[in-house]
């Protein structure tokens, strides 16, 4: 490890001359060459972030992220390569408009070399529902890096480059983040623009850095973080930034979250928590337990909602204008099944057929309305928690990555692996992997979690706390 | 044909479905320009237009508030929340796969739309008006395999305006189509132009013989007021007749042929469609604060009720009232003029403003003539200088363009003569030419006057002012 400097320091010395851009995108492209057994790159943008990185190195952009290298999850659209969400249904689809993340970064001199792995449109926890391949986790190549932003999780881990984009849903950058033993950080909803990101479930998604410290996500939350005109759902930023964070332990009150300490918990997992609790009340945190009651719901509230997102926003995936067309089709409606048939991986269908199912006329009432109303319940006792406590603190997964194919056919068990996960995208509020230590040699993320807007405090508390840990 | 006796034993219920095109300059949820009349296809689409991976709707502020406008033209206020759903279905012309619309929270609810029917004032209410984006047009060329698409209009922002099922005859159902697109011109919320589908009904018809209604048929896309009455009359006469003869009236959407005059099924509706509505994630729900709703109140400009009272109070008929109220710029003109110049002028102007009788659905050209120029125009009338068929006739000339109605009236020659000593050489030529009648009037016969002004008027070419010619021929035979 220590391939790369922290990014602030990488953006300073190209921008004074000290590195070159060039080199740091030949590092990276040869990471990526050299790594290629752990299958955690869809396709690099070589060309292109050389041509950038010689722009960088004429002069022409001396930004906080200048000549930095980063691999974005092949859900964010990116000029230079086709964007795929890891699906047949989008191979070859190349995009004619870039994310408001992506144009935030290259604002700033940052530079996408490659598109990273993924489950397809982010449904799955392992990236083995990915149409093209599995990544595997570069601590046990039998094991999964997590999903569905394995192939960034795993590009960190790799120090393929200094960062890597996510998106979560359910857990989808905390939970790989965990597995492979990098730093992932989910926001607030609503704090990074969606526009220009393969969306999933609408109301849950959020984008978030993955890097190998605090301080280095941290920084590339703040560059992305603020209003967009392309998305009304964003919000206003923190008028203090989420940079320059100073951290102080003493007097946190930190609540444990019971619902994730008991039952289906790896012992090995919650002997790392126990010890990360132990060690931030060693350093004069106020640590107690605190029962969010409707917590087990959770789960199941996800997967009415997530799914009944899902079989909206994947309506547009139809053959007829771009992505995969059924040339085979007789009639109009051929052109759709056939589609969207020949074009949708199984996990793609299970979630169309469910949200379809429960958005129907008739069930709606049963499903969706009522899920609809224990995500408001979850939200009013995240809300009443946050009133005891300033954090909670909890495990982002109940285990350690798993071998590959052990869950591959039980879409249920796998569903469980975002049990720890789900609760902090129904409510909207900020959460973080850090990585707290190994459990039979692999990584345990410790997941901290604060209340909706409080970014910059759940970063500070990460930082001071990341020091304890490892 | 039918027995008007069974006819008779039937009571026909409407509702109405209006679509409504907002004249924002872009669409509903993208930036890019909303009028589409003159554009090639697919020139006017962005990403979120086309349904590409990553896009998202963003509510355009200015139709929202084009909608709180339509509130209040409507009878009805805007409300403090509304939410947008996704309403699930494929077709081609329908890129994400969903249409952006509000289904269960709309923007305003209730308002009423009074109509006037053969003498008869009716109010007809509306249940409520939602806003949502309008789809694409598809193109299925005849003889071809192939159909086209073009998404110019997909998102443009469109207002629903549901009426309650209040009308029971094509008469009614007209009138209030009418007035539907008078309100929203004259709330400058639309530019209602029936011929670029601005505005489009859908009309739903039953028939029942009992205070239960009957099953109903929803005729869609009707495009002007015409088809909207000859659809109604239609179906209200082909579903008694079916009804008659024993078979029952199928649920289905139907359209109109205009070239053969009669409405055809489109599509029945076995199954309920499932629509699959959601409220759409990425369009955070509206919430209008009070003083939004107050400022748009105060800036809503006056509507037809508005003029038909002002111009009812300075004593317009109400025939020549509803013709000018056809043309908003000739009701803003006539209201002007009222304002500036007085009732007189006011009244004078509306009257030669007045269209000719017509049931063309077609909006009359605005005729355009200054404020200015009637009112002098008008002054010349009052003043006895011209007559009122010659002021028809400078009329013409100003609406082509001329500015100054005296020089126009003296190229023309027709200024009345009202030198007093010119007419009375001619009165003295007409009484020596014309002794017969000139005795009848002497002996009291005083129809005979009329044919001496007449020929007075003849001599002088039109131009003798006939008052004093008549005040003249008096006086020369003595009365």
């Amino acid at each position: 490890m220590g391939a790369w400097l922290p990014i602030a320091e990488i953006a300073a010395k190209v921008a004074a001359g000290e590195l070159k851009a060039t080199d740091l995108v030949e590092q990276s492209l040869k990471a990526i060459e050299g790594n290629k057994e752990f299958d955690a790159i869809i396709v690099t943008l070589a060309s292109n972030a050389r041509a950038r990185a010689a722009a960088v190195d004429a002069g022409d952009n001396k930004g906080r992220l200048a000549g930095v290298p980063f691999i974005a999850k092949d859900n964010f659209l990116v000029f230079g390569a086709d964007t795929t969400a890891a699906s047949n249904i989008l191979r070859g689809f190349e995009a004619p408009y870039q994310a408001t993340a992506i144009n935030r970064l290259e604002a700033e001199g940052a530079i996408c070399v490659a598109k990273a792995n993924l489950d397809a449109f982010a449904h799955g926890a392992s990236t083995e529902n990915s149409d093209f391949m599995t990544t595997k986790n570069p601590h046990d190549k039998t094991r999964v890096p997590g999903g569905s932003s394995g192939g960034s999780a795993a590009s960190v881990a790799l120090e393929l480059a200094p960062f890597a984009l996510g998106t979560d849903t359910g857990g989808s950058i905390r939970q790989p983040s965990s597995f492979t033993g990098v730093v992932g950080y989910k926001p607030t909803y609503g704090t990074i623009s969606r526009s220009g990101v393969v969306a999933m479930g609408s109301s849950l998604d959020v984008i978030g850095p993955m890097a190998r410290t605090v301080e280095d996500a941290a920084l590339i939350f703040d560059v992305m973080a603020g209003r967009d005109d392309l998305d009304g759902t964003t919000i206003e930023r923190d008028s203090a930034g989420y940079t320059g964070l100073s951290g102080d332990i003493v007097g946190k009150k930190i609540g444990i979250i019971k619902e994730y300490m008991g039952e289906g918990l790896d012992e090995g997992v919650k002997g790392v928590i126990t010890e990360a609790a132990d060690k931030l009340k060693a350093a004069g945190a106020e640590i107690t337990e605190v029962s969010l009651p409707s917590l087990p719901t959770a789960l199941a509230v996800y997967y009415i909602l997530c799914p009944a997102e899902v079989s909206s926003n994947l309506g547009r995936y139809d053959g007829q204008r771009y992505g995969h067309h059924a040339s085979d089709a007789k009639n109009l409606d051929q052109s759709y099944t056939h589609a969207r048939g020949q074009g949708f991986g199984k996990e793609a269908k299970r979630r169309i057929m469910i949200g379809t199912y429960v958005l129907s006329s008739g069930y709606y009432d049963a499903y969706y309305k009522k899920a609809q109303t224990v995500r408001t319940k979850l939200i009013n006792e995240f809300n009443k928690a946050f009133e005891e406590v300033d954090f909670l603190l909890g495990p982002v997964a109940p285990t350690t990555a798993f071998t590959i194919g052990a869950n591959a056919d039980d879409p249920l068990q796998m569903y469980l692996s975002d049990v720890m996960t789900v609760g902090a995208n129904l409510v909207g509020i900020p959460a973080i992997s850090l990585p707290a230590g190994l459990s039979e040699n692999l990584p345990v993320g410790l997941q901290l979690m604060a209340p909706q807007r409080s970014d910059r405090a759940l970063l500070e508390l990460a930082q001071a706390a990341e020091g304890l840990l490892v | 044909m039918i027995d008007p006796k069974v006819r008779g034993q039937y009571t026909a219920t409407i509702g109405i479905e209006c679509h409504v095109q907002l004249k924002t300059k872009t669409k509903l949820f993208s930036a890019v320009g909303n009028d589409a009349r003159e554009a090639p296809p697919n020139t006017l689409v962005n990403h979120i237009d086309f349904g590409l991976p990553g896009a998202l709707p963003v509510l355009n502020k200015e139709a929202v508030h084009l909608a709180c406008k339509a509130a209040f033209a409507l009878g009805t206020v805007p409300e403090r929340f509304s939410k947008f759903d996704r309403k699930h279905y494929f077709y081609p012309d329908l890129p994400m796969g969903y249409q952006i619309t509000q289904f269960d929270e709309p923007i305003m609810k209730g308002g009423f739309i009074n109509i006037l029917v053969d003498g008869e004032e009716r109010l007809i209410r509306i249940h409520h008006t939602h806003m949502e984006a309008d789809a694409g047009k598809s193109v299925h060329p005849t003889g071809k395999d192939y159909s086209l698409v073009d998404l110019n209009r997909a998102g443009t922002p469109l207002l629903e305006i549901v009426s309650e099922p209040d009308m029971h005859s094509a008469k009614e159902a007209k009138a209030y189509a009418r007035e539907l697109n008078l309100r929203m011109r004259y709330a400058d919320v639309s530019d209602a132009n029936l011929f670029y589908g601005n505005m489009r009904f859908d009309v739903n018809v039953s028939v029942s013989k009992t205070d239960e209604l009957g099953t109903r048929t929803e005729t869609k896309n009707l495009n002007s007021f015409k088809s909207v009455e000859k659809t109604v009359d239609y179906e209200i006469i082909r579903q008694i007749e079916q009804l008659e003869k024993g078979e029952p009236i199928v649920q289905e959407t139907r359209g109109w042929d205009d070239a053969k005059q009669r409405t055809f099924s489109q599509r029945t509706k076995e199954n309920a469609d499932d629509y699959r509505y959601m409220p759409d994630p990425d369009i955070p729900p509206l919430v209008l604060e009070d003083n939004y709703i107050t400022s748009v109140k105060a800036e809503m400009p006056e509507l037809p009720d508005d003029y038909r009272q002002k111009f009812s109070q300075i004593g317009v008929d109400k025939a020549v009232i509803e013709d000018i109220i056809a043309t908003p710029e000739t009701a803003k003109l006539v209201s002007r003029v009222y304002e500036s110049a007085g009732a007189d002028h006011a009244r004078r102007i509306a009257f030669w403003m007045m269209q000719p009788a017509s049931d063309e659905d077609t909006e009359a050209e605005a005729q355009t003539a200054s404020d200015d120029a009637l009112v002098k125009l008008s002054e010349l009338v009052a003043a006895n200088k011209l007559s009122s068929t010659a002021a028809k006739e400078v009329l013409t000339e100003l609406l082509k363009g001329a500015t100054d109605p005296e020089k126009v009236a003296a190229d023309k020659n027709l200024l009345q003569v009202s030198d007093e000593g010119a007419i009375n050489d001619i009165v003295t030529q007409v009484l020596a030419e014309n002794a017969k009648a000139a005795e009848d009037v002497k002996n009291g016969e005083m129809k005979a006057i009329g044919f001496l002004v007449g020929q007075v008027m003849k001599n002088s070419q039109g131009k003798a002012n006939p008052a004093m010619a008549t005040e003249l021929i008096k006086k020369q035979l003595g009365l």
